[in-house]
């Protein structure tokens, strides 16, 4: 019997590993979380929107168009769950909830794709209504064709902060500013590493021209101070000192929020693959090899849910974990076809180390935001609370941390706080931030609902 | 009460009824129930902790911080649910009727 491969994303990453499953005579079953494919960059407007592959992917029009042809054309040939979270990851096993049913799928090997979120650093008032992260305000635009706020704060670091100004500014929104935390020296160092890849760079370059004729204020080296608002009303202002010190508030009703992205390790975590701090990113990361194998066999681990490297790189780190299978499998690959998908995915990460000397995480603020800021936005615990457990109960690592002040405990399950919450407790206790660990992956990865029926397949086998 | 959220493109759809909080308002075909509660109103729910309305954060399912309830009290996350004709959704719970009882 062949092999069951099951790959976990329809984004750039596991389309592309799908793909080179089916070339290899596999039946792939592709489960994803969302209705339509093309994960969060590419994602698709809903039937019946008319925006162009022009209008709504810009420069990387092209490359959406080719991936959601590539994934029309598997269709026939893999077990597509779309609206389907896995939940959990067993040995040899994943559970799956569609809306309210349940159910096991086993798997010979396991190719997760699970994508990247915000990287978010807390801002006091960033709780109030209408901040949202630079990913969310993008998701808003380019499927459902709204604007998050009729005058919009971009403010953060990174490539999507300049991506989703420019996308708005296309789409007819107003940008009352961009307010960036790293400088133009920070971007002038990261050239030569961001030379690996001259296309992104010079399409980087376009997006400020784009901002710059619709004179969208751009400031650099900001610190942010305050998201300045009401409970009832939310968003009015957004607050910062600038690099000469001077202090500058914009009225806005509405700001997103972001530095960069951060890998959905969950999964990983899940199926028992080992963690390693990574010194550069400043994180935990799952370990995987140059191909995609994790420690674990079996379990394959592609895309930015692995690394942030970016979409292009994704589908090439897709491919290449899928042929990683398939040779596992014990049967035959391309080698070629591998060897050189590595070598371009060789300059992919120089130019992703670019991007983080270019747009570094903001750890610093982290030891310097008032005690009052929520950190916690799902349960609303404060800096003060954070460092109090430090303090008095000596919770110096990341769990223990948690289950005193509940923070990384709520709804997001620390996706949006764990990061940042790290750092505070890092600074507060004078450790590394090593030392304070990485809060354990716990199933179910979202909240489930509570009255869940077994899939009609379980009922009939069991 | 005028919306959060500004439709920019697509704005030729058909329309359809929903009601927020027993009160009638317009959705597109092709909504979230996210858009089509923001385009209505400022926001989706009360914080439980005490720190004021809310309305979504990440927009694609993770933060989860876009809980509405349906009037049968059904949790639904906006970001991720299409608005349906005729939906009946609660961003107040505390202001409901007390057959709203709301459901994990």
């Amino acid at each position: 019997m062949a092999a069951t491969v099951i790959v976990i994303g329809a984004g750039p990453a596991g389309v592309r590993a799908a793909q080179a499953l089916v070339e290899a005579g596999l039946r792939p079953v592709v489960i994803d979380e969302s209705r339509r494919d093309g994960g969060q960059i590419y994602r698709r407007q809903p039937e019946g929107f008319t925006r162009t592959y022009d209008t709504l992917y810009g420069t990387e029009a092209q490359r959406a168009r080719a991936l959601h042809e590539a994934f029309d054309a598997l269709r026939p040939h893999i077990d597509h769950m779309p609206d389907t979270l896995v939940w959990n990851v067993a040995p040899n096993a994943v559970h799956v909830v569609s809306g309210t049913h349940h159910r096991e799928l086993a798997f010979d090997a396991l190719i997760i794709c699970s994508g990247a979120a915000d990287r978010v650093m807390p801002v006091p008032g960033w709780h109030h209504a209408g901040t949202y992260s630079l990913g969310g305000a993008q998701v808003a635009l380019k499927s459902q064709g709204c604007a998050i706020g009729s005058r919009v704060v971009m403010m953060g670091t990174g490539p999507l902060l300049y991506l989703v100004a420019a996308q708005y500014v296309k789409a007819g929104a107003t940008v009352s500013a961009v307010l960036d935390t790293s400088t133009f020296a920070q971007r002038l160092r990261a050239l030569p590493q961001l030379l690996a890849i001259p296309s992104t760079l010079k399409k980087g370059i376009a997006l400020m021209g784009i901002l710059k004729d619709a004179r969208v204020p751009i400031h650099r080296g900001i610190t942010p101070v305050e998201v300045r608002g009401t409970p009832e009303r939310g968003v009015q202002a957004v607050r910062v000192t600038l690099a000469d010190g001077a202090m500058l508030e914009v009225e806005c009703d509405a700001v997103a929020l972001g530095y960069h992205l951060r890998s959905e390790t969950q999964l990983a975590d899940l199926a028992g693959c080992e963690f390693r701090f990574d010194h550069a990113l400043q994180q935990w990361l799952p370990v995987a090899d140059e191909d995609g194998r994790s420690n674990v066999r079996g379990v394959y681990l592609a895309g930015d849910g692995a690394r942030v490297r970016g979409a292009d790189a994704a589908e090439r780190a897709g491919r290449l974990a899928a042929l990683a299978a398939i040779k596992d499998i014990g049967m035959t690959c391309n080698e070629d076809d591998a060897n050189k998908l590595r070598t371009q995915l060789s300059r992919f990460t120089r130019f992703a180390a670019g991007l983080r000397t270019a747009f570094p995480w903001p750890a610093r603020f982290a030891a310097t935001l008032p005690d009052e800021t929520i950190v916690c936005r799902c349960e609303a615990v404060t800096a003060g609370e954070l460092r109090r457990v430090v303090n008095d109960m000596g919770a110096k690592e990341a769990n223990r941390a948690k289950a005193f002040s509940r923070v990384g405990m709520g709804r997001c399950q620390g996706r949006f706080c764990a990061h940042a919450g790290a750092e505070v407790i890092a600074a507060q206790a004078r450790v590394p931030l090593e030392a304070v660990g990485r809060l354990r992956g716990q199933a179910p990865v979202k909240p489930l609902p509570m009255a869940l029926a077994p899939h009609e397949d379980m009922e009939t086998s069991e | 009460m005028s919306g959060r959220f500004v439709r920019v493109a697509e704005k030729e759809r058909r329309t359809f009824g929903i009601v927020i909080d027993g009160r009638r308002a317009l959705a597109s075909e092709g909504d979230t129930l996210m858009v089509a509660l923001l385009t209505s109103q400022e926001d989706l729910r009360d914080s439980e902790f005490g720190d004021g309305r809310r309305a979504g954060f990440c927009v694609m399912g993770a933060c989860q911080d876009c809980w509405v309830w349906t009037e049968a009290g059904e949790r639904v996350r906006a970001c991720t649910t299409p608005a349906v004709e005729g939906m009946s959704i609660v961003t107040r719970l505390s202001q409901a009727e007390e057959g709203v009882w709301p459901r994990l």
